[in-house]
């Protein structure tokens, strides 16, 4: 039985006042609040536990260093990968794109090839590889979802071809909510011979997420959306495809043999982890997977989802209020225009009323502009989040909506 | 008015509901910004609504109009303005402008961190006066 309001006692900040108002949070797909589990893991290891990791064969880096490659392990669990091995730390989901582009766009793309990606791309699944066409001659395709921010098969099916070697796509937008069919995506694409990466930020946070069902080639992922803390993400990778690729930087713990004439690097995924690596992030990370699996990703992602339909037909009820986002296969994002409000004085007023919502292109400028605005306002639902929420949301729109 | 007014009045409010209100008020009267202003080229950067900002040299004074296409960031750029207009290079330095946004109540509004475009219009306003004047 998943008791929320139990959930919610392991997230201390959620009982602590915001503006003299309960603490409404409401921006979990910014960044998710971090249970005491973590919290406290990290704070152990700090006190009790701390050394550098990969080092000298004494006690307290030996200690360090199972925890670190532990909480590895605890990903690999997490998302099913096939061994410890595919998973590379990477400080967020930003850079394990940019690795990606560097590293194997670099050395496989050339000038003619294509990546395809879908309209509702966050900025870091787009710049990376405007730099990469403009770099390497490559082009960039960019298939179109509907009105409704609903995934269109047939655009992406024309897009598709021989041509592509990438398609690098969402698993789930952070404007639009819409889940997109990875697993079948990625059927079309190795049929054309394009491998996938998948932007999981919002992704692995609502729902189980098996990269071995999917069958993508990439999956990144960030951890402070997903309960863990900031500065640490995930880049997985197959590891017959990551030992192809080049390093992506270079210095200490990613090599094999140095002298002062030549290198040569360790294998994956140490040869991607350049320098001392964020080791209390990594462990925390862990903590926070270990977390969620606790809880059950199944009964996360059932709880998210009635409170998603919750939250629709509550949001519906407002006159004036139009749910950017309307796809059948959505998680708990919700971008709304409200009639006659500009979002960021909608947030003013929902903030002196304790309710943290986003507001402005939130990362993904072309999809915000595509769907027809400048600024939108953002809700983003938690596993920690209430139908108490929603109401205190409603009430504070409607208490908005008086002022203009 | 003056900004001793202002703050005058702003004491006789007692809730954020009734400031936010006057806020709106006083962005509704706001004297409009020549058209030809209202262009990407006199945007201020790094706001979540869209700010612009007019500057005016006259016998020595600045002058500034400014609008947003949000209803209580316009109401902040009227306070702003009221604080700034028709001052002297000299004066715009001695200004405090913190201080006067605290009496008022206001001061998390000029944050850099809350990206309402008050902070980089402040920030525009005392280029504006190191640079014109």
């Amino acid at each position: 039985m998943y008791d929320v309001y139990k959930i919610r006692q392991d997230f201390p900040i959620l009982s602590i006042p915001v503006n003299g108002k309960p603490n409404t949070f409401l921006d979990s797909a910014a960044s998710a609040q971090k249970p005491a589990q973590v919290i406290e893991k990290m704070r152990r290891m700090y006190l009790e536990e701390y050394a550098n990791v990969h080092r000298g064969s004494y006690y307290l880096s030996e200690q360090i260093t199972v925890a670190y490659e532990e909480a590895r392990s605890q990903i690999h669990e997490f998302l099913n990968t096939k061994s410890d091995k595919e998973v590379v730390f990477v400080r967020n989901a930003t850079e394990g794109i940019n690795l990606v582009a560097a590293s194997w766009g670099r050395k496989f793309l050339q000038a003619g090839d294509e990546v395809l990606i879908s309209q509702a791309e966050h900025h870091a699944n787009l710049v990376p590889w405007q730099a990469l066409r403009d770099e390497k001659g490559i082009n960039l395709k960019i298939f179109k979802v509907s009105d409704r921010g609903e995934y269109l098969e047939e655009e992406f099916l024309n897009l598709l071809s021989e041509k592509t070697k990438l398609v690098a796509v969402t698993g789930m937008s952070n404007v639009l909510g819409t889940v997109f069919p990875i697993k079948r995506m990625a059927e079309q694409a190795h049929k054309v011979g394009a491998l996938v990466l998948v932007d999981a930020c919002q992704y692995t946070v609502h729902q189980k997420v098996d990269v071995q069902d999917l069958d993508c080639d990439f999956l990144v992922f960030s951890g402070h959306k997903t309960y863990g803390p900031s500065g640490i993400g995930v880049l997985y990778g197959k590891y017959n495809i990551l030992d192809s690729m080049p390093p992506y930087q270079y210095g200490g713990d990613m090599v094999d043999t140095v002298s002062y004439e030549k290198t040569t690097f360790n294998e994956p995924p140490f040869r991607f982890e350049a320098g001392t690596p964020a080791i209390m992030q990594a462990i925390g990370l862990g903590e926070a997977a270990k977390y969620m699996m606790s809880l059950g990703m199944e009964d996360i992602f059932k709880h998210e989802q009635e409170l998603t339909t919750y939250t629709t037909n509550a949001l519906n009820e407002i006159k004036g209020l139009k749910i950017i986002g309307q796809a059948k296969d959505k998680g708990g994002v919700f971008s709304f225009n409200v009639e006659g409000m500009h979002p960021q004085d909608l947030a003013f007023i929902l903030d002196k009323e304790g309710v943290a919502v986003r507001t402005g292109h939130h990362c993904a400028q072309p999809i915000v502009n595509r769907m027809g605005y400048e600024s939108l306002a953002r809700a983003s639902l938690g596993l920690y989040s209430t139908k108490e929420d929603i109401d205190t949301l409603v009430a504070a729109i409607r208490k908005a909506q008086k002022f203009f | 008015m003056d900004i001793q007014e202002l703050i005058d009045n702003f004491e006789f409010l007692d809730t954020w509901e009734e400031k936010y209100s006057y806020i709106i008020e006083l962005g509704s009267h706001l004297e409009p910004l020549d058209e030809e202003y209202r262009t990407e080229e006199w945007k201020v950067r790094g706001c979540q609504s869209q700010v612009w900002l007019e500057p005016k040299l006259e016998n020595g004074k600045l002058l500034f109009k400014g609008d947003s296409d949000a209803f209580i960031v316009k109401g902040l750029i009227a306070i702003v303005l009221m604080i700034y207009s028709n001052k002297s290079a000299q004066e715009i330095k001695e200004i405090e402008v913190e201080e006067i946004f605290a009496k008022l109540g206001l001061q998390e509004h000029l944050s850099p961190s809350r990206r309402n475009g008050l902070f980089s219009m402040v920030e525009k306003i005392k280029h504006y006066a190191d640079t014109l004047a």
